[in-house]
């Protein structure tokens, strides 16, 4: 067999903290330099980080103010974009709406992803828990999540943190069915039952021994629930448990927009070509990471740029 | 080395197993699950291992030869019985004290390519029974340790930061025995530790089993189904046949004139690879399959197979005798 | 010397790989009397299931191909059939059983079904001529209560009801040449020598030659008539059996045998196994490719390659030092 890997890396029982996040970013940068789907993928995530910082100083145009004069208009050098039906600039409301679908979609992701993943190993471990969240989540998992989520706002209040909680949970119910599908098979493998053969406790199984192994299936899931959260979004708004119409958000703009699809096909193209790409770039870094994660995939690709 | 306790009376068993019973409940139904049926996988056996020695426990599938080596390290739950670590209850063990038995008695596994999980380096592998059970207080003396332990199973120690999938099945399978040695064990339980090795690859674990065992005064429980291996490693030899065992004793003695007639079929399928030995064997092929387990015959296990079965075999189940030369046979022809 | 059966020449398959092209199987050549037990032994990788996949014409392409070579089969060349009379030529004349016989049976039809059906295609029977001759077979391999178990499907035999089936199926046109790859591999001990003992026992019956591919020494030794041993796509030894076992003059023969334990030794022999691992076919080592793990190995095993030549009437060895190999040291 072939290996390629480093002679002179000694190996060395868990390094610190610090030198493996140095590692972690040295190795980021330079898979970025090699590839460069990579490199553009992350280079467009930053970009809309950016503009979710800074999108509202760069607007130049009062986005929320309507000028029934200029609606409709095509794109054009003054307005990039278009304008929508009431006369707005869709290019500002594009940019100055990342910042909530960011918000929303990272959000979402995060939040579900970690509490999901986090109970599915527990209950995976205790049979009466299982038994009892798994009857919960197959009755949040009956309901279509826009519905599930419209209920849960019309309880709490329509807010952007709350949306971000009814998305949230609804997410959560997906997450937990699909990990803990995972886990259950995992704890059959011989390496975890070789684990519990030599003495090694339960929260360190999970950590060390079937979380790392069921990666691959968190990530791709994550880059799924981003895309879904950020339309969510949209539906939520575009029925009024959201944020007001005015407010732009990726989602709201191509609500927006699909009424007027036939005569103003660039109201919801641009924020959509948008969404799109977020998605992609997103997917495409999961990819990546889900490959630097697994050492044999990791060992081909280094093989193959030698 | 501060960490191996010296239980070194030879005279008493280290292990010993009593009476056990393994039995699954077979379930059917989705949400209102019944019990249909009982798979009894170990059904009343007694062994025991004197320290230093080796036991081979042999059987075909479904004999429960597996079943019984996991139910020692606790790893499945038992239905009667006892099991006693040097003078331990090792089914009355509760939590920490359980994980603390896992630390005297090591395993390793018959799947080189499962039984090692892919994301963690070989040298965390080995170095992970280590840190569960604090044997050491710093990295350094782990660090070494696993050097050690990787000199001793024969893997070059600058392999200790690449991952399972880049070794070969008999490098894995030495991962494995360093992993299981790490914390020092007394007794290795080995579940057909070399079955799914190649010829050449397999005699090269083989021996370092020998060696380890002189080396390090292990104890063994040997599961095999490979009878030449078996005999290769043995002290002693327990054949096991659908949940119960049929023949115990000095391996010596029962290779050499076994008495149960399961034992001497099992023995006479073995081709000897030597065509000169093999073409003047008198060989005895046993009819008819292995029964399920799920529905075991009534009266002797072994009764519709046997070649000298009579009318009782069929009806009344035959107690484990002691033989004039000291081993244990269940045959009421014996 | 009787004309020979089958006549393998300088059989080269390779497979196309991620690592590059791999020589699974390098100018073989060897030769198969009717009515005779050939084996042909290796560890994993060594081609032996290669070979015995090219001569029935299995080899999936891609990624594999039979680059040069020729396969005589009772007069016609394997290699230059179309793949209709191929088919034929392995329902009929050449039949074959593999490790895992669930794979190769039809899960959803009875076994009468598939029993019955090559009966139709390759001899023309009538569907009730053939269900009759089904029922024969399946009492001539020894299946107790053939009637109903006819009328059942795979899933409801045991591992060694499964292979008398498949042995059934492959002797169903009674063939000149049964194939045997690794067809008791998966089963146990007691269980592989009734399968064993009846495919010796229909070949014998019928006069078919039996290819087994086996890892097993113990197998070879008790039902070989003659034995080819591989190593890394080549035939390293080939010979009579009794001679192979007592005089075996090629190292890795020798170490192989040296290194399995064996049931009538004493207590206590030590093993030799052989060092090091089984190379890998993308990176084979230079010269003869068992020369790092040959404790015979002089310098030019690593630069040259020993050829495949006969030192005795019937026994080939492809070594520079076979002169000097044996057992007994």
């Amino acid at each position: 067999m072939t290996v390629t890997s480093d002679l002179g890396n000694e190996w060395q029982l868990t390094p610190p903290l610090s030198t493996r996040l140095r590692g972690m970013f040295g190795a980021t940068v330079k898979a970025a330099k090699r590839d460069i789907v990579l490199g553009v993928s992350i280079s467009l995530l930053l970009l809309g980080l950016f503009l979710a910082v800074f999108g509202p100083t760069l607007a130049r145009t009062d986005y929320e103010r309507t000028d029934p004069v200029n609606r409709m208009l095509p794109p054009s050098a003054e307005h990039w974009f278009g304008t929508d039906n009431w006369g707005r600039d869709v290019f500002d409301r594009t940019i100055v709406g990342t910042r909530l679908s960011f918000l929303v979609g990272f959000s979402v992701t995060l939040i579900s992803t970690v509490i999901g993943v986090a109970i599915a190993l527990v209950i995976s471990y205790f049979r009466i828990l299982d038994a009892i969240m798994m009857r919960f989540v197959d009755g949040f998992l009956a309901f279509p999540t826009i519905l599930l989520a419209l209920a849960l706002i019309s309880l709490i209040g329509p807010s952007i943190g709350n949306v971000i909680i009814a998305l949230s949970i609804t997410a959560t119910a997906g997450k937990i069915r699909l990990v803990r599908g995972a886990v259950l098979s995992l704890r059959e493998s011989t390496y975890v039952e070789a684990a519990r053969a030599v003495g090694v406790p339960v929260p360190r199984i999970l950590m060390l021994h079937v979380l790392p192994n069921i990666v691959s299936i968190i990530i791709v899931q994550a880059t799924f629930t981003l895309a879904s959260a950020i339309l969510a979004e949209a539906s939520l708004s575009f029925l009024g448990a959201g944020v007001p119409e005015y407010v732009p958000s990726w989602g709201n703009i191509i609500a927006t927009g699909q009424g007027y699809i036939q005569v103003g096909f660039h109201i919801s193209f641009f924020p959509g070509l948008f969404l799109t790409v977020t998605v992609l770039a997103v997917v495409l870094i999961g990819d990546s990471i889900r490959d630097h994660l697994d050492p044999k995939l990791r060992g081909r690709l280094k093989t193959t740029t030698h | 080395m501060s960490y191996s306790p010296a239980a070194t009376d030879n005279s008493v068993p280290i292990l010993k197993v009593r009476e056990l019973k393994v039995h699954f409940p077979v379930k059917r139904g989705l949400i209102f699950q019944r019990t249909v049926g009982v798979v009894k996988a170990v059904d009343g056996v007694d062994i025991e291992i004197k320290h230093g020695e080796t036991l081979g426990l042999v059987g075909e599938s479904g004999s429960g030869k597996t079943t019984l080596g996991r139910a020692v390290l606790r790893l499945n739950d038992t239905s009667g019985g006892s099991i006693s670590y040097s003078g331990q209850d090792v089914l009355a063990l509760r939590g920490g004290e359980m994980r603390r038995l896992r630390k005297n008695i090591g395993m390793v596994f018959q799947d080189p390519y499962g039984s090692l999980n892919p994301r963690m380096t070989v040298g965390n592998i080995v170095a992970e029974p280590m840190l569960v059970h604090k044997i050491f207080d710093n990295k350094l003396a782990i660090r070494n340790r696993v050097m050690e332990l990787f000199d001793t199973v024969g893997l070059n120690r600058s392999m200790a930061s690449r991952y399972p999938h880049e070794f070969s099945g008999g490098q894995r399978q030495r991962v494995g025995i360093a992993r299981a040695l790490a914390s020092g064990p007394n007794i290795l339980i080995c579940d057909e530790p070399v079955s799914a090795l190649d010829v050449s690859i397999q005699a090269q674990i083989i021996s370092l089993f020998d060696r380890l065992k002189l080396e390090q005064q292990l104890t063994y429980l040997f599961i095999a189904h490979d009878l030449s291996v078996v005999r290769h490693v043995s002290d002693v030899v327990a054949v096991m046949y659908l949940g119960k065992i049929v023949e115990q004793g000095n391996a010596d003695d029962i290779y050499r004139s076994p008495q149960h007639p399961y034992t001497q079929a099992l023995l006479s399928a073995v081709p000897i690879p030597d065509p000169a030995v093999e073409r003047k064997r008198s060989r005895t092929v046993l009819k008819g399959d292995i029964p399920s387990p799920l529905n075991p015959p009534s009266g002797c296990v072994f009764s519709p197979r046997c070649p000298i079965a009579e009318d009782r075999c069929f009806v009344e189940a035959p107690m484990s005798r002691t033989l004039s030369d000291g081993r244990r046979a269940a045959c009421h022809k014996v | 010397m009787t004309e020979a059966l089958l006549t393998v020449e300088n059989l080269h398959t390779q497979f196309r790989t991620e690592g590059g092209v791999v020589q699974a199987v390098d100018d073989v050549s060897f030769n198969i009397q009717a009515g005779e037990t050939f084996a042909l032994v290796g560890e994993s990788g060594c081609g032996k299931s290669v070979t015995a996949l090219s001569i029935m014409g299995l080899i999936p392409n891609p990624p594999g191909e039979i680059t040069s070579g020729s396969i005589e089969f009772d007069g016609v060349d394997l290699l230059q059939v179309s793949s209709t009379e191929m088919r034929s030529i392995r329902g009929s004349k050449i039949g074959m059983i593999f490790q895992e016989p669930m794979s190769s049976l039809n899960p959803v039809l009875t076994i009468e079904s598939q029993l019955a059906e090559p009966l139709k295609i390759h001899i023309g029977l009538s569907s009730a001529a053939a269900n009759d001759r089904a029922q024969e077979l399946i009492d001539m391999v020894g299946i107790p209560d053939s009637k109903t178990r006819l009328k059942q499907y795979p899933h409801e035999l045991s591992g060694g009801q499964r292979q008398r089936i498949m042995i059934a199926m492959a002797m169903a046109c009674t063939p000149r040449l049964l194939i045997a790859d690794e067809a008791t591999t998966a089963l146990d001990v007691t269980i592989q020598a009734q399968i064993l003992d009846l495919m010796q026992e229909v070949t014998e019956k019928s006069g078919a030659a039996l290819l087994i591919i086996t890892h097993n020494l113990g197998i070879v030794a008790r039902y070989a008539d003659r034995v080819a041993v591989m190593y890394a796509g080549k035939l390293r030894e080939v010979g009579d059996a009794s001679d192979i076992y007592a005089a075996s003059q090629h190292p890795y023969t020798v170490g192989l045998l040296r290194s399995v334990p064996r049931l009538d030794s004493e207590k206590g022999t030590p093993l030799s196994p052989i060092g090091g691992e089984i190379p890998d076919l993308t990176n084979l080592p230079g010269g003869c490719a068992f020369n790092p793990r040959c404790q015979w190995a002089v310098d030019r095993c690593s630069i040259e390659e020993p050829e495949l030549i006969e030192i005795a009437q019937g026994k080939q060895v492809a070594c520079f030092e076979h002169a000097s190999v044996s057992l007994s040291v």
